[in-house]
């Protein structure tokens, strides 16, 4: 693709960044107590002892947890890590109830990992993953509801976490834009993660840093926290290399601090300056043995895998014929992936999925209503490709069956039968409605055999006029020309 | 008649079964014991109606033959058990005022063999300390004082106290570095801090959650093991429990150890050890020796960097553990001006100085910059100490040594609190125990010239308390101690 | 490793303590003392001996995912110093 430089009067610079994305594991319980993770019950319901910090209380490790983790491990074709360790950070806040998190350091569950990421000018590139590892959430703390005083939820404190962190990979917002989606892709298919940033189950951290372009050169780097939405990563990214280039051709420093992104003024302030950096202490985790996974836990979970977006895209590409366009377009989301898998079966694959990707998806924008809730089945979408495929109605007629199916859910077949609508293919009937035209039009016959060719497509559209565009176009083009001669 | 209270639990429970006393007479006798005797402050809360609510319905439960293994036997719990419904306080003005809405699983285990409860117990502030001195509540005072009021030692001061003095039956404690073992030996009584695991750590107020461990304080070595079946047991809430099965530990009394091999760690005998504790240990070693064991020499090369060890480990973890007083959800708040000062004031004012102090070089040991040099020192300092172990257990099936090297010293003694260091190395011989996650016993041997109770201490291979019980049980009927 | 003033409270800050002014530099000397004691670890050789995390050989043991507590913040509140409208209550927190 082309390279995204920042170019200024006094010289090229290069943006690197990298992602830290935490992502909340779908489970029913939380990772260390028996509370339910459900999202939106009264305040402090789902808490349990443990969750409070109460004294005396232990942490038990839940297993549907592991196997989630594990799961998006093999989804980020990572290394899983059979021997990991839980640690302690330590740190005070009001939403942290036992004034520790409970996390992975230097041991995690996933090691090293990577994922190929699809270009907006149809190139790929691959991003590596550092590590991926699992922790608790925190609780809420609500600051807007009194003058002087927070108040704290602990209703999420305790759900379970996968922090993923990339490698420095990503040279621009596209790439880190496209990432997020395809990352956010995998975990649903996995179904470890819903991947909803509005709702804060998938946040992600950004790290920032610019060089002259063409060095190796490895400059100070600010992190940006909790922005919640890819296209706010992205202009994070702009805004924050943005701001180093200015600052270093003013001859200025940039210090390593934490910042926060402002989406309404695009800009990014400051939160933590260095000297209140915290000092975490992590130290193992003591009321926690390490954990061991067998090969035969790790092995059950790799034959249970689902089929994810690279694979299938290459199968549709490979296998249906379709574009790796539409392919890529189809496989980003896997209902609409099984959608169409289930509605080009037996039928043109690649025309399935030009009707998919147009008028099914604008008739769904249209409605509003998401593909689960589409009037038109995916059974039906394939028999009505196949209707036009077999030319039992042409391409126009089909436009009138489908916005029929999308009102009533009809068969396209019942519609077709019940309306009549089967073009008429048959060389005679066609005939003899081009001679009824041909003797009631004899000066256009005249004009058009003197030289006006223009007028041909007047003489189509007569026919099917008169055949109430049940006609086959190509049967009426093909005996109109011989007739004109 | 004799006095219900000095009665062991084994012979309580024989009595109560055929009926020749009953479970309220048993519990009323303590009760008058408890306030006979409350100049020691073993107590710091007594539920002296809902031990007697309990002792009535143990009475019913005798009638119909419904009696569980514990019934009637009327304990005292120390105040690191969070109790439901019954303030738990670790005797920490920080916390002096919650009321757990749970209980531990050690004390369930024990209201679920019939046990009834009398109060809760005194101890050093969050098990921190070696003489109780530290309790928000002020110190226990050994019942065996003469003129000069003594320490019943710490952290499981007031269980030890209370057990000796006979204003409960036995008590629990817990023991991070020594804290059932020293005072049971100030005390002149009996208790076993059992291998790592055995007991759940669920509900008990943690200290330092890689050497906590719960055990009974009680009369004698039987009745140990009967409080232990109960307390022992794997539990799915503390992921450290163990698996391993337990035995019934009574079933180990009175078996012979002839041919057992008894170790003695020559690195617990350093020079300048006290003449009179090193007598005994001489003798206890001799009762083994006539009871059919054999003694070797081993050796334990690291012991002199247990204490170091422990001293960054126990902090370390202790300062994480610790976090979570904060005056948010629980405990004693004194505000501030915002967040942070909240925090602080509520901490610098809840928390005790030893506390404080243990928590400032748990915090530092564990920052940035330092954890190598400090904790992950130790950590491996801590794999040597237990591989010493493993090497003597190679030569030896159990270790003699002394629980202490001194006898119980004032209330308030200036060398002890002018430097914490001192304190500190009382618990000489116990902390390489809790470091290898080992079980050990503390029984007496003896009075002192100042009549004053010395311990001897049983170390056990990991999950064999069953050679502790047996040796236990032969070194106190040879020594034939005479309880208060 | 000596500590100075300023360590002593940069570690009372992350522990969440006060050290008043007066006591800072007996809480030092203290430190030190006991620093100092600790440090005898240094003789020891431990060269190619792994850490000791946790003396319990067992591994870490997975429970079922169930839901098993909550819907009891009465319970869970029970204790708080300062609640209102079912939440914990602390000081306005300036982020």
């Amino acid at each position: 693709m082309s390279e995204y430089i920042i170019t200024t009067e006094k010289g090229k610079w290069e943006v690197i960044c990298g992602l830290e994305i935490h992502c909340q594991i779908i489970s029913q319980s939380k990772i260390f107590s028996g509370a339910s993770t459900e999202f939106g019950d009264d305040v402090n319901e789902n808490v349990s002892f443990v969750d409070a910090g109460m004294p005396g209380m232990l942490p038990t490790l839940n297993k549907e947890c592991v196997h989630q983790a594990v799961k998006t491990g093999l989804g980020l074709n990572a290394v899983i890590n059979k021997y990991s360790e839980f640690s302690r950070k330590n740190y005070f806040y009001a939403d942290l109830p036992q004034g520790y998190q409970i996390t992975q350091f230097q041991y995690p569950i996933v090691g090293e990992g990577a994922i190929d990421i699809d270009l907006p000018d149809g190139t790929t590139k691959t991003i590596r993953i550092e590590r991926m590892h699992i922790e608790q959430d925190a609780g809420k703390s609500i600051h807007d509801m009194s003058p002087t005083k927070s108040f704290i939820d602990l209703n999420r404190a305790g759900v379970g976490l996968m922090e993923i962190v990339t490698k420095p990979d990503f040279r621009s917002p596209d790439e880190a834009g496209a990432f997020l989606r395809k990352l956010r892709s995998i975990l649903r298919y996995l179904g470890t993660c819903d991947g909803n940033m509005d709702e804060g189950s998938m946040r992600c951290d950004v790290n920032v840093s610019v060089r002259p372009y063409g060095s190796d050169e490895l400059r100070t780097r600010c992190e940006m926290k909790n922005v919640n939405s890819v296209k706010f990563v992205m202009q994070a990214i702009e805004s924050e290399a943005k701001r180093h280039v200015e600052t270093y051709e003013a001859d200025g420093d940039i210090a390593q601090e934490t910042r926060q992104f402002d989406p309404a003024t695009q800009t990014t302030k400051v939160m933590r300056k260095k000297e209140f950096a915290h000092d975490y202490r992590y130290f193992p985790e003591p009321d926690l043995p390490p954990l061991v996974l067998s090969d035969e836990f790790i092995n059950k979970i790799k034959s249970e895998l689902v089929e994810l977006p690279d694979a299938k895209k290459t199968r549709f590409i490979k296998e249906l014929g379709l574009t790796a366009y539409d392919a890529s377009v189809i496989c980003e989301n896997k209902e609409t992936a099984d959608f169409f898998e289930k509605a080009a079966k037996g039928h043109d694959a690649k025309k399935v999925a030009n009707w998919l990707m147009g008028d099914f998806f604008a008739m769904l924008n249209e409605k509003k209503l998401e593909l689960k809730d589409s009037p038109v089945s995916a059974e039906n979408l394939g028999k009505l490709v196949e209707l036009i495929t077999s030319n039992v109605i042409n391409g126009k007629t089909a436009k009138d069956v489908f916005a029929i199916m999308a009102e009533t859910g009809e068969n396209p077949d019942k519609i077709v039968e019940e309306k009549g609508l089967k073009q008429v293919t048959d060389t005679s009937a066609i005939e003899k409605l081009i001679d009824d035209l041909l003797a009631s039009a004899a000066d256009n016959v005249a004009a058009y055999r003197g030289g006006k060719v223009g007028l041909f497509g007047w003489f189509v559209g007569q026919v099917m006029k008169q055949s109430q565009g049940k006609a086959n176009p190509q049967v009426v083009n093909e005996l109109l020309k011989k007739k004109l001669g | 008649m004799t006095d219900l209270t000095d009665l062991t639990i084994s012979e309580s429970l024989k009595k109560l079964k055929a009926k020749e006393i009953s479970p309220v007479e048993l519990t009323t006798a303590y009760i008058e014991k408890m306030k006979n005797n409350d100049k020691y402050n073993a107590y710091v809360t007594t539920t002296e109606d809902l031990a007697l609510a309990q002792a009535k319905e143990a009475e019913k439960r005798y009638a119909n033959g419904t009696n569980r293994p514990l019934e009637g036997i009327a304990l005292g719990i120390k105040d690191l058990f969070c109790t439901k419904g019954v303030r738990t306080t670790a005797c920490s003005h920080i916390i002096d005022n919650f009321v757990p809405q749970y209980e531990s699983t050690v004390t369930q285990h024990l209201l679920d063999d019939g046990a009834l409860f009398l109060g809760k117990l005194n101890l050093d502030e969050f098990a921190m300390g070696g003489s109780n001195e530290t309790s928000c509540f002020g110190p226990v005072v050994n019942p065996w004082s003469k003129e000069t009021k003594l320490v019943a030692g710490g952290s499981s001061g007031g269980s030890a106290a209370a057990v000796a003095a006979k204003m409960c039956a036995a008590a629990t404690g817990t023991d991070t570095g020594g804290s059932i073992r020293e005072p049971a030996a100030f005390c002149g009584v009996t208790g076993i801090k059992p291998t790592y695991g055995r007991c759940s750590r669920y509900g008990i107020v943690a200290f330092a959650s890689s050497l906590d461990q719960a055990g009974p304080i009680a009369k004698d070595v039987t009745d140990c093991a009967i409080l232990l079946n109960s307390m022992a047991g794997y539990d799915a809430k503390d992921s450290t429990s163990s698996k391993v099965d337990v035995p019934d530990f009574t079933s180990f009394i009175g078996k012979d150890i002839k041919g057992l091999k008894v170790g003695i760690p020559q690195e617990y005998r350093p020079d300048g050890l006290n003449k009179e504790i090193s007598d005994y240990w001489d003798k206890a070693a001799q009762i083994l020796k006539d009871a059919g064991a054999e003694i070797v020499s081993v050796s334990l090369p690291h012991t002199k960097y247990a204490l170091p060890t422990y001293y960054v480990i126990a902090p370390a973890e202790a300062s994480s553990n610790l976090a979570r007083y904060d005056g948010v959800r629980y405990g004693n708040r004194k505000e501030g001006n915002g967040l942070d000062e909240l925090y602080i004031n509520t901490r610098t004012e809840g928390f005790g100085k030893e506390v404080k102090r243990r928590i400032l070089i748990g915090t530092y040991v564990l920052s940035a910059g330092y954890y190598d040099a400090y904790y992950l020192k130790a950590q491996k300092v801590r794999r040597l100490i237990k591989n010493d172990f493993d090497e003597a257990f190679k030569k030896c099936d159990i270790l003699l040594t002394p629980t202490s090297p001194i006898e119980p010293f004032a209330i308030g003694d200036k060398k002890m609190l002018e430097n914490p260091i001192n304190m500190y190395l009382n618990d000489v011989f116990t902390v390489s125990v809790n470091l290898a996650g080992l079980p050990a016993m503390s029984l007496p041997i003896g009075l002192s010239q100042n009549g004053l109770p010395f311990g001897m201490q049983l170390i056990g291979k990991a999950f064999d308390e069953e050679t502790i019980f047996k040796t236990a049980y032969q070194l106190e009927r040879g020594a034939n101690f005479v309880r208060m | 490793m000596a500590v100075d003033n300023d360590t002593v409270r940069r570690i009372a800050f992350l522990s969440r303590l006060k050290v008043e002014p007066d006591k800072l530099e007996e809480t030092k000397q203290e430190f030190n003392k006991i620093l100092a004691w600790v440090e005898e670890l240094g003789e020891v050789n431990t060269d190619n001996v792994e850490p000791l995390v946790s003396v319990n050989n067992e591994s870490l043991t997975l429970r079922e995912d169930d839901v098993t507590a909550g819907h009891m913040s009465e319970a869970v509140l029970a204790n708080a110093p300062a609640k209102e409208f079912g939440y914990f209550v602390v000081p306005k927190v300036v982020e």
